[in-house]
């Protein structure tokens, strides 16, 4: 699985949604009544669901069929510079993020590939970096929040974004404001980039679409522990490797 | 790399002597996770019907190389929670078969692709009297590395692999609330009416 790749699908419309979702969440939360068996983490499990499904519902219409066709129609070639493209500016953000935890050498790193793949690689078509063996740590705002010790917050579904927290929902608002597609001033083309952005991301996830309906009993509870267990140990990760390098 | 293997090697073998020659019970956790994925790899690069999904010739693999290396008991007991120990054994018997049907039916698409992927694994870190240790790997291929740990247990036959990390997620907690809730609804054969039906569906696609 790509792991950026949810937060690779929503910038654009990010802000309005999420404060929609906050708001609906506040509603929601001061009449949930959770059951017993109920997950200590997810205490708007009725919100959620009904989020997952309106999301699995607009995702059966539009988007899977689309991303299906996408992938039949174009070539691999062409696909792994659309992916570059975009990778690409996720570097430069990764770098951004390397730096707000303290961390130089991946921040580096990141800004190098950004740079060489940029000048070198045709706009970030090409990723030069690689070849270069410059190493890439994707990271995002969520786990620097994390990286600084808030916590993640209860499980929440987006709409149309997917599975989250809400320490993650407020790190991708955040990564909105600053995206490079959704700064472009002419519209056209930073819609179809926007519409490219989202359709690669789910064409990437096409297979590990079907794996889930084939692994998960409840594919809802499914996705949420997975989602839980990877951000907790990716963040764990970037606490305990800054504790090995012993700076303190 | 390849002398450093040949040292590896020598080294292995001359611990397992140091020891007095017992040969399968001295294999150290890493080692084992390394040669059983490097016969797994191997079998499935030399194997175009298991590139293309045979089940049949999947499961005959995992059934070979795979699961004499895995405490399969002790995953799905622990997938299962506090109701294994309700479970009778014909009830035992059956969530293994149908969770074990389940995860090489899930897996097997995976593995058309591992061609283009190797291994490499990190240092052991464990000290000699401990009984269960993480084993951690990473799978490279394109993109970003995948991450690919292991916990196993000692045990009289050796190391025992008893559950799995992909990317950060553990599989048997992945299962656990799934499970306990199919549990709190249908009771323990309801569970197991939901795995079989869960594969004779992925069966047919």
């Amino acid at each position: 699985m790509n792991p950026h790749c949810s937060a690779v699908s929503i910038r654009p419309v990010m802000a309005r949604w999420l404060s929609w979702c906050l708001a609906l969440c506040l509603v929601v939360l001061a009449g949930c009544a959770s059951g017993p068996n109920a997950h200590p983490r997810d205490p708007i499990e009725p919100f959620n669901r009904g989020v997952q499904r309106f999301n699995d519902g607009v995702d059966e219409a539009v988007l899977k069929p689309v991303a299906t066709a996408y992938r039949e129609v174009m070539p691999d070639l062409l696909r792994t510079g659309v992916n570059n493209f975009f990778a690409n500016l996720r570097d430069l953000w990764s770098s951004v993020n390397a730096a707000l935890q303290l961390r130089p050498q991946e921040a580096v790193e990141n800004f190098m590939r950004f740079n060489v793949n940029t000048f070198l690689g045709l706009g970030g078509v090409l990723d030069v970096a690689s070849e270069l063996q410059i190493e890439r740590t994707t990271l995002d705002f969520g786990q620097t929040l994390g990286r600084w010790g808030i916590p993640s917050g209860p499980y929440l579904v987006l709409p149309f974004m997917g599975p989250s927290t809400v320490r993650d929902a407020v790190g991708m608002g955040v990564e909105a404001s600053g995206d490079l597609v959704m700064g472009m001033d002419h519209v056209p083309s930073r819609n179809s980039l926007y519409a490219l952005r989202v359709v690669e991301a789910r064409a990437n996830l096409l297979r590990a679409g079907n794996m889930l309906d084939q692994a998960a009993l409840d594919k809802y509870s499914f996705t949420r522990d997975a989602y839980l267990q990877r951000r907790d140990s990716q963040v764990r990760a970037l606490i305990g490797r800054d504790d090995d390098a012993a700076d303190e | 790399m390849k002398r450093r293997d040949f040292y590896r090697t020598v080294l292995a073998v001359a611990s397992v002597f140091a020891v007095g020659g017992a040969w399968a019970q001295e294999e150290a956790p890493d080692a084992l996770v390394k040669r059983i994925s490097t016969e797994v790899l191997d079998a499935v690069k030399s194997d175009a019907a298991i590139q293309a999904g045979d089940v049949g010739r999947i499961t005959a693999l995992v059934d070979g190389k795979i699961m004499p290396n895995v405490n399969f008991t002790r995953m799905t007991a622990s997938a299962v929670g506090r109701f294994w120990r309700q479970a009778t054994p014909e009830q035992q018997k059956r969530l293994q078969d149908e969770f074990k049907t389940l995860l090489v039916r899930t897996y097997s698409g995976a593995l058309g692709e591992v061609k283009e992927h190797t291994l490499s694994f990190k240092p052991l870190r464990a000290k000699p009297e401990d009984t269960e240790v993480v084993v951690r790997s990473e799978v490279r291929g394109r993109g970003e590395p995948i991450q690919l740990d292991y916990r196993l247990e000692k045990t009289a036959g050796g190391w025992k692999i008893y559950d799995l990390n992909v990317l950060g997620v553990w599989l048997v907690e992945t299962y656990r609330s799934q499970f306990a809730q199919e549990i709190n609804n249908k009771g323990l054969d309801g569970l197991i009416t939901s795995l079989a039906q869960r594969n004779k569906s992925n069966g047919k696609s």
